[in-house]
């Protein structure tokens, strides 16, 4: 008898993506599609127009690594134009990107992953004195650690569920198998789940200072920032750095600790692998340490491809051997069917649909996302691609904080390559990020004390432009991984832009081989449905992605068939079957 | 000859439909207040959304919410909707309140800009109230729910409120491209979506630009015929709360102004509140003498930003765009665009990705037209205008325009 769990949409992502898992009788995941289901054409809409309005529309692809576009297609017109921007506007690009990287990630953890590894229903079985005591397995001084505080948040979480008020928290899989923290350890982690409500609205906070408002700031312009008057008062620098060491703290006392606390309990799955999909990672490299023009720079995250896991050999990145492939896609090449490289890249919708049973058509054309090759490979990008490409690179700064991590965690390196391992990368850069930007803060206010109120490189647009072709590409690290934007200017307009982001090298959908993008391959990497009714695991290993989509998951047979459909009752998290 | 354009500065500057009143005299607000009494005393005597419901002063020390944090957060939202503050006390108890009424949040094509702009709102940890006293039923980015299950919380809440609900809408709804937009296990398009959940809502609220007028994804050339809630939905009224995010006080306030009186507010020709859209940027910006004073930004980082100058020649739309962002700001009144010297974009307004968001004046712009069409001749008769006064010098315009606005008021006056 084959079984079909419909699952639509996967909550707690940004966007529309659809994902078709196929299971096998011990309910092992064998085979896995993600679809993409939303298109807005935005790269057709930035066609035509003057290069410098580029960043405020191309921002728009997403309000949630908001800015990360901005800066990117920034970087694209600069390159393009040969501008390179003053020191000042280099370290508020790098604040307000690290500030997102802060928000993004405590973000991401707490409210949007968490509820994968944390059972908010069993937190209320703790005992608080006990909870107190766990909680210094993991701090030397864990974030508001007393048994009163646990006590009281436990009693605002039962009046919850006896009042059926169970807000964001109803009808998820409680009590599911695969939640392994105890009541305690559950119960320290829904104190910070609410905690970090309030700390990552310093960290908006903070963007807001350098950029005018989050989402979507507004102060980054072609050659430099716009922020001369935040820059010039020194009390907003103090605000900043305030704002800066209370985030820090959080992530210190709370984030770490509550990641060493997951590597330890689930360490097994992080030592098999579960979830750890490709093993080839890329990084394109960011945060400029100096002020070399364009891609001369020191960086932060070194730039650089580890395939097959080999942390003995990193492969320079050169930017030339990126292409992106339609065959599974919804789009049409015209001319060719090769993957091209995006700066002869084009967007044009071949809508076809969903087969007559509303399923995937997977061997033709099923998703809006497009397939991202490096050099013949499908790679992974994201936080964990930054710590491994960093780390074998022998990046002294990334070596010493991954070290670090897991030596708390009593864990080898090896345990990186899953999907624990891809959140416990995300927490680790969080510390390094929050560390570095005070030396980025300090060497901002020590520049306007000495008076250098430089923010802005002049140029002349209409004479660099008029009666030329000039080809840009912007290259960052989002949050969520390597993010590029490539712009080809003639005549001063907008000839070709093309985007390849994170989530489209993470989720894009087989390519002309044949071959799984990161998403598909990290779910058939050892996942096994502890009851296929909930796809808890599923979520789970998508979610490590912190996908910029949102999506739905299907969990389809063997032979794709539908046999039976189930439901799940509202209020226990049970199921009944229709 | 230029000269005589001044009119058309004279008209665009104080378009009679978009002006609010911020004082609509005693017998108004009487009125007002009995009506508001009346329908919170109503509202009391309803069952809340949920049975065994918290008391509000202990949801407040739920969540280490202080009595005067409250009444701080009470204070703002009675400014933000232009209530005198008699009204507070009024207000309070609306929040009190606030959940016998469900909400329903929906994603078509968006970025979650607005979703995102909700949870790092505003006002002293009274969000978290938002979020959960709110009886919001629905919302993808924050529900731990998925799936299946996720679809039964929707379908649950349309049935069991019925007629009650508030319907929020995020993103742009593709028309021309319909499939450019689909979701669920039996996929469905954004406007079958949309038109299916607005039919049993109360109203439906467009939440930022897209939801509002299309915005991104409805820029030249529109691949996807997106457009806003207001052109697919019908039967069921439509409040677009625009901007690029939407600013969440102003998202609150349209809830609020519904607890408290039961009715939607004031809405302008497009649909927009008048207490948050009721007056131009420019009206309340803090550089604004500057630009009365002919003091201008003439290139980035020069010393004219340096000393905090208008940014008019920037390319700031303020004197375009209708909304309170000069008043409220952004996180918790950190910053705001302008703030950090950048223009305004407009993005308040329809069309603005095509007629304002860029780094030059609307005349040096060299604007395309949005693919409806019809737009191009005002924006040409407005840009030259806006040059010649610029050419002509600030200082006649801004007599010229404090005047014309003295006896805009007197109109209204007249029409109340």
């Amino acid at each position: 008898m084959s079984k079909r769990l419909v699952v639509d949409p996967i909550t707690r992502i940004e966007g529309h993506l659809r994902i078709e898992v196929v299971l096998d009788e011990n309910n092992r995941v064998v085979d896995a599609y993600s679809s993409s289901t939303m298109w807005r054409g935005i790269e057709t809409i930035l066609k035509g127009r003057d290069a410098r309005d580029c960043g405020l529309i191309a921002m728009r692809i997403c309000g949630v690594c908001t800015g990360a576009h901005y800066w990117t297609s920034i970087k694209a017109v600069e390159h393009a134009l040969g501008i390179t921007p003053p020191t000042n506007a280099r370290l508020v690009r790098n604040l307000i990107a690290g500030s997102l990287y802060l928000h993004d990630h405590v973000v991401h953890f707490y409210h949007l992953h968490a509820l994968d590894w944390v059972d908010i229903v069993s937190a209320l079985k703790a005992d608080p004195y006990k909870a107190a005591k766990e909680a210094e397995n993991y701090s030397e001084n864990p974030w508001y650690n007393s048994p009163t505080q646990y006590k009281a948040i436990q009693e605002r979480l039962k009046k919850f569920v006896e009042s059926g008020r169970l807000g964001p928290f109803a009808n998820a899989y409680w009590g599911n198998k695969s939640y392994k923290f105890t009541p305690e350890q559950n119960l320290i982690a829904t104190a910070h789940y609410l905690e970090a409500l309030e700390a990552q609205r310093w960290m908006a906070q903070m963007m807001a200072i350098y950029g005018g408002k989050n989402p979507h700031p507004q102060s980054i312009v072609v050659g430099g920032v716009t922020c001369v008057q935040d820059i010039k008062n020194p009390a907003r620098a103090s605000l900043f750095k305030e704002l800066l060491l209370k985030s820090r703290d959080f992530v210190l006392r709370a984030y770490i600790p509550d990641i060493i606390m997951a590597g330890q309990v689930y360490k097994d799955e992080a030592l098999n692998g579960v979830g750890a999909g490709l093993g080839n990672y890329l990084v394109y490299g960011d945060f400029p340490l100096d002020d070399n023009p364009h891609y001369k720079a020191k960086l932060l995250f070194s730039p650089g491809v580890v395939v097959n896991k080999d942390l003995t050999k990193v492969i320079p990145f050169d930017q030339s051997k990126i292409t992106e492939d339609v065959t599974h896609s919804w789009y049409k090449y015209e001319n060719t069917d090769k993957p091209l490289h995006p700066f002869d890249g084009q967007t044009n919708p071949n809508y076809t649909g969903f087969d007559e049973n509303g399923l995937l058509k997977v061997n033709e054309k099923y998703s809006w996302i497009k397939s991202p090759i490096y050099d013949d490979i499908r790679v992974e990008v994201g936080p964990l691609a930054r710590m491994i490409v960093g780390y074998a690179s022998g990046n002294e700064r990334i070596k010493n904080y991954v070290d670090k991590a897991l030596k708390a965690a009593g864990l080898p390196l090896q345990a990186l390559f899953s999907t624990v391992g891809r959140t416990a990368a995300r927490a680790i850069e969080t510390w390094m990020i929050s560390d570095v930007m005070i030396e980025w803060i300090d060497q901002l206010a020590s520049n306007s004390a000495k008076g250098n109120l430089d923010t802005w490189t002049k140029f002349d647009y209409d004479k660099l432009t008029k009666g030329k072709e000039l080809k840009g590409y912007g290259l960052s690290e989002a949050p969520r991984g390597a993010l590029g934007h490539w712009v080809r200017i003639v005549d001063g307009k907008v000839a070709n832009y093309q985007a390849v982001v994170p989530s489209t090298w993470n989720a894009g959908p087989r390519d002309y081989k044949g071959r799984m993008g990161a998403y598909e391959s990290s779910l058939v990497s050892n996942i096994t449905l502890s009851n296929p009714d909930q796809p808890l695991e599923i979520l789970r290993t998508v979610h490590s992605f912190d996908p910029c989509i949102a999506c739905a998951v299907h969990v389809i047979d063997t032979k794709g068939r539908e046999i039976a459909q189930y439901k799940i009752d509202p209020v226990s998290g049970g199921m009944c079957y229709v | 000859m230029e000269f005589f354009r001044r009119d058309f500065l004279r008209e665009m500057f104080t378009k009679p439909t978009n002006l609010i009143n911020t004082n609509r005299g005693k017998e108004y607000y009487d009125q007002l207040y009995k009506k508001a009494e009346e329908r919170l005393n109503w509202l009391k005597s309803q069952k809340p959304v949920r049975e065994d419901d918290i008391k509000f002063d202990e949801y407040l020390s739920m969540w280490d919410i202080s009595r005067r944090d409250f009444f701080k957060w009470v204070s703002m939202m009675t400014a933000t909707l232009m209530l005198p503050p008699s009204f507070e006390p009024l207000v309070a108890q609306a929040a009190e309140v606030m959940n016998r009424v469900p909400v329903i949040w929906i994603n078509i094509q968006d970025c979650d800009g607005n979703t995102e702009a909700l949870i790092r709102s505003s006002a002293p940890t009274v969000d978290e109230l938002i979020l959960d006293y709110l009886s919001i039923e629905y919302q993808e980015t924050l529900m731990a729910a998925a799936g299946d299950q996720a679809e039964k919380c929707l379908e649950d809440a349309v049935k069991t409120f019925k007629g009650q609900y508030l319907l929020f809408v995020e993103g742009s709804i593709p028309v021309k491209m319909e499939y450019a937009f689909t979701t669920g296990r039996h996929p469905e398009t954004g406007v079958q979506r949309v038109r299916r959940l607005a039919k049993d809502a109360k109203a439906v609220i467009a939440v930022g630009a897209c939801a509002s007028f299309g915005g991104v994804p409805a820029a030249y050339p529109n691949p996807t015929g997106a457009v806003g809630v207001m052109d697919v939905v019908s039967g069921v009224p439509v409040v677009n709360i625009p901007a690029c995010p939407a600013n969440p006080v102003n998202i609150v306030g349209v809830i609020m102004h519904y607890v408290l009186t039961g009715s939607l507010p004031e809405l302008d020709s497009l649909k927009r509140p008048k207490f948050a859209f009721g007056y131009r940027i420019h009206d309340n910006c803090e550089r604004r003498a500057h630009f009365d004073a002919g003091e201008f930004v003439e290139e980035w980082g020069d010393e004219g930003a340096k000393n905090n100058f208008c940014l008019y020649k920037m390319g700031c739309k303020g004197p375009f765009t209708f909304n309170n962002c000069s008043i409220v700001r952004y996180n918790d009144g950190t910053n705001w665009p302008i703030g950090v010297g950048r223009g305004c974009i407009g993005c308040s307004e329809p069309d603005f990705w095509d007629k304002y968001a860029t780094e030059r004046p609307v005349a040096a712009s060299d604007i395309r037209p949005p693919a409806i069409g019809g737009v191009e001749s005002t924006v040409d008769k407005v840009g030259l205008t806006i040059l010649t006064a610029t050419a002509i010098g600030i200082g006649a315009h801004a007599v010229m325009s404090a005047l014309a606005g003295k006896k805009e008021t007197i109109t209204s006056n007249k029409e109340e």
